[in-house]
């Protein structure tokens, strides 16, 4: 059974994308990398930036080994703010 | 406000943070109040806008919470974000930490404000007085986890 789930993109990741959230669907147990990949290869921008990108699944921050289940949202997390001190 | 509300599309009440860290217990308050410069390595800005991936960043600054109260038990601490349009000058973070002693409260203030730095998914760009915006890059999320220390 093929799985279903958002990815959501904030910050320059959203610019890079071009919208706030798409719906992909992937084989089963499939994971962060092969999602990533294909948000790739659907907008090239996102290919450039996405090594700097930290991936969170349902909230929390996950390695991109993480195998995706049916409904999970993923976000695309750019590096946060920061500020100098 | 709800009390509640940690990152909110509202000017923040500065006031209304201090009150909740406010105890006879304590023996002082060490608020951070961070505002929009109108400067930065780009040029004049004229405002900033603060994009946050909510419901993580309420969760996130709930742990922020949760750490600098295990580091400095019996202190208090409220904070909160302000996301969407600040222009110049204006209110966009405050941490208030309370404790017995002046030593523990700036302590915790310095402590909630860096993991708040470090933790919470926000993102700002700066718009510039001369036209255009971008994203102002940081730190990778999480990514100075290591270095923390309570007395660095």
């Amino acid at each position: 059974m093929p799985i279903r789930v958002k990815l959501v993109y904030f910050g320059q990741a959203r610019d890079a994308a071009g919208m706030r959230e798409e719906t992909f669907t992937l084989p089963d147990r499939s994971s962060v990398d092969l999602l990533l990949t294909k948000t790739s290869e659907a907008h090239e921008k996102i290919d450039r930036i996405k090594g700097m990108m930290k991936i969170a699944v349902n909230e929390e921050l996950v390695d991109r080994s993480q195998v995706l289940r049916d409904g999970d949202v993923v976000a695309l997390l750019p590096p946060v703010a920061g500020g100098r001190r | 406000m709800k009390s509640t509300e940690r990152i909110t599309k509202r000017r923040i009440n500065i006031q209304s943070l201090l009150d909740q860290v406010s105890d006879p217990k304590m023996g002082g308050i060490v608020a951070f109040i961070g505002t929009v410069r109108d400067y930065s390595e780009a040029g004049k800005v004229e405002g900033i806008f603060y994009d946050a991936y909510v419901p993580m960043a309420e969760k996130k600054m709930l742990e922020v919470e949760t750490e600098v109260k295990a580091a400095y038990p019996g202190g208090k601490l409220a904070i909160q974000h302000r996301v969407g349009r600040v222009g110049v000058g204006g209110v966009t973070l405050v941490v208030a930490a309370s404790s017995s002693h002046r030593d523990d409260a700036y302590a915790a203030c310095r402590l909630g404000l860096e993991l708040i730095k470090q933790n919470v998914p926000i993102w700002k760009k700066e718009r510039l007085a001369e036209g255009g915006d971008h994203w102002v890059e940081g730190e990778e999320m999480g990514g100075s986890r290591k270095k923390r220390s309570k007395t660095g």
